[in-house]
């Protein structure tokens, strides 16, 4: 009795032990990210909360309250994202929606538009928009010759490039999810809402939109969380005229090496990033139990 | 063919003809997609300070130019040695914390899976700045080593999950039948496991590398003085005046990555072919 109570005891220590040591297996992984990037932050979290005197105070806040600028930052920053996450639905939903529908080989073949400037570098196709957007460039050149504008239009270092850029980076992030959702999808389910008199139209909106809704959503909030944090695209395509929290962080640190505003607007964005994240993932899970999915 | 406008397209019988607005926007919303990135390569190619397209005279100054340099060549060796370290660091790290994670049923195993993905949800110019402060602290500012482990840091959420996911479509008990014929488990792993993961190992590690290579923001804070990389000249370069000599630098780095999507390819063919053997 007393022999197989210890022996028992033993086995669950050896397993706690092993389980400990498959765990220490991420300890590397998890080191780095402590020291480079969770400590870091933390420390910019305190930074943020102290005044040019050096000791406690709100001051990084009040500004961020106080000053219009600010205001106007936070608002550009909110509205590229919303006009780039609205526009990569437009445009990326009716794409994903007939790649899905193409027989196999053909549709592997349309995947690699998508996936093509997805692993292109963000710098070499942010470039690339410079280039053809500019005053000389192609764009306007070809659009004077085909007549349909007369004078060189200034589509680059504003929000309308910035735009541009921002869509054609993002829209991969948008089609891949929406595009795995409408794989998923039974399409017998569509044959059965005309066979029950659906119309086209009608079983699109009540059977097949809906299927697809947790892809778009995941999709949508991707596109939305990464345009919040973005710095390379608007700095580049915006000239100055459009600026993302971001690049006021880096400008702040760069040009003004003032680290306590930088920190109050970086915690103030990671904050929003949280948020959203973490509504969303109540969102997401309610999605899953109500069968959203499948 | 005006038969196939009347023929049905979907399973609710739309026909192509009542489709074809789809098809359209369909084929443009492609077209542009590809060609702004593509149409870098034939631009780089010109005589003309202003990229012209088509180039009127076709040459290779601006790839002399590029090659000639010193300073793009410092820079273009830094990125490489760069990605190729962080390649070498990440996916083995990433690789056995994802094996960690999956085999070990530890209570707060889902907190550590959250903080393997945080690198992922945190704006990067917090994790530049962040990296930056500690970097000065640690006396590894514009070092390759500090560039290695903060690429390492961004890269390690992308081979949690590739590798992660490769190990829950994979039958643990066949390590466990290699451990009872008296395998240890490090030897279980390598001969049985890894070879049967290798797919995810490998495009870990290509994605690894391409992280590292084609990040800027971390780079334009941490990396300069001996060791700037390409990206953070290139982008320099273009707060400035646009530079012909980058579209050289676009082709090539265009070359870098189909290389790569290429070889996630051939690797993934071999994969299918080694699974329709078994």
């Amino acid at each position: 009795m007393e022999a197989t109570r210890t022996n028992e005891l033993g086995l669950r220590r050896d397993e706690w032990l092993e389980r400990m040591k498959l765990f220490g297996l991420g300890s590397p992984a998890i080191l780095l990210i402590l020291v480079i990037l969770v400590i870091p932050v933390g420390w910019l979290f305190y930074v943020s909360f102290i005044g040019a005197d050096g000791t406690f105070s709100l001051e990084n806040y009040e500004r961020m309250l106080e000053r219009k600028s600010y205001a106007r930052i936070f608002q550009t920053t909110f509205e590229v994202s919303f006009l780039t996450t609205g526009l990569c639905i437009l445009i990326g939903y009716p794409l994903a929606y007939f790649i899905a529908g193409l027989p196999n080989r053909i549709a592997n073949l349309c995947l690699i538009t998508v996936l093509l400037p997805f692993w292109t570098s963000l710098l070499v196709r942010t470039y690339a928009w410079l280039v053809l957007l500019q005053k000389r460039g192609l764009v306007n050149e070809w659009a004077i010759s085909l007549g349909l504008w007369d004078e060189p239009i200034k589509m680059v270092h504003n929000m309308t490039g910035t735009l541009i850029g921002m869509v054609h980076i993002m829209l991969p992030f948008l089609i891949l999810p929406v595009y795995g959702a409408m794989k998923a999808i039974d399409r017998d389910l569509m044959k059965a809402a005309s066979n029950l008199g659906a119309s086209p139209r009608r079983a699109f909106w009540t059977v097949y939109f809906p299927l697809t809704l947790p892809g778009l959503f995941a999709g949508a909030l991707m596109v939305f969380i990464l345009c919040l944090g973005f710095f390379v695209t608007p700095a580049v395509l915006g000239g100055g005229k459009v600026i993302m929290v971001s690049m006021k962080i880096v400008s702040n640190i760069e040009l003004f090496v003032n680290w306590g505003a930088a920190s109050a607007l970086g915690v103030v964005l990671l904050m929003a990033t949280m948020v959203i994240l973490w509504v969303a993932s109540r969102f997401l899970n309610l999605e899953k139990m109500t069968g959203g999915g499948h | 063919m005006l038969r196939w406008f009347r023929n049905p397209a979907t399973e609710t019988q739309i026909t192509h003809g009542q489709r074809l607005w789809l098809y359209l926007i369909a084929v443009i919303t492609m077209i542009l997609l590809v060609t702004p990135t593509l149409i870098v390569v034939p631009m780089s190619f010109s005589d003309s300070q202003y990229l012209e397209f088509p180039p009127q005279n076709w040459s290779t100054r601006w790839y002399k130019h590029y090659f000639g340099s010193s300073e793009w060549m410092l820079a273009t060796r830094t990125s490489f040695k760069v990605a190729f370290l962080t390649m070498l660091v990440a996916t083995p790290v990433g690789v056995l914390a994802a094996y960690g994670l999956h085999c070990s049923r530890i209570r707060f195993i889902r907190a550590a899976f959250v903080l393997m993905i945080t690198p992922m949800m945190v704006p990067v110019v917090l994790v530049a700045i962040g990296a930056f402060y500690a970097y000065v602290q640690l006396q590894i500012l514009y070092t390759v080593t500090g560039l290695v482990l903060a690429h390492t840091v961004l890269a390690l959420p992308l081979v949690v999950i590739v590798t992660g996911s490769a190990l829950k479509s994979y039958d643990m008990s066949q390590e466990d039948a290699a451990r009872s014929l008296g395998a240890p488990r490090w030897k279980a792993f390598l001969t049985v496991t890894l070879p049967q993961i290798r797919f995810a190992v490998v495009t870990s590690a290509l994605l690894s590398f391409l992280t590292s290579f084609d990040e800027v923001v971390v780079a334009m804070f941490v990396s300069g003085g001996d060791n700037p990389t390409l990206t953070r000249n290139m982008f320099n370069a273009l707060r400035d005046q646009i530079d012909p000599t980058i579209a050289s630098i676009s082709t090539i780095m265009i070359l870098v990555t189909t290389g790569m999507m290429v070889l996630a390819q051939i690797f993934g063919q071999k994969k299918e072919a080694a699974r329709q053997n078994d």
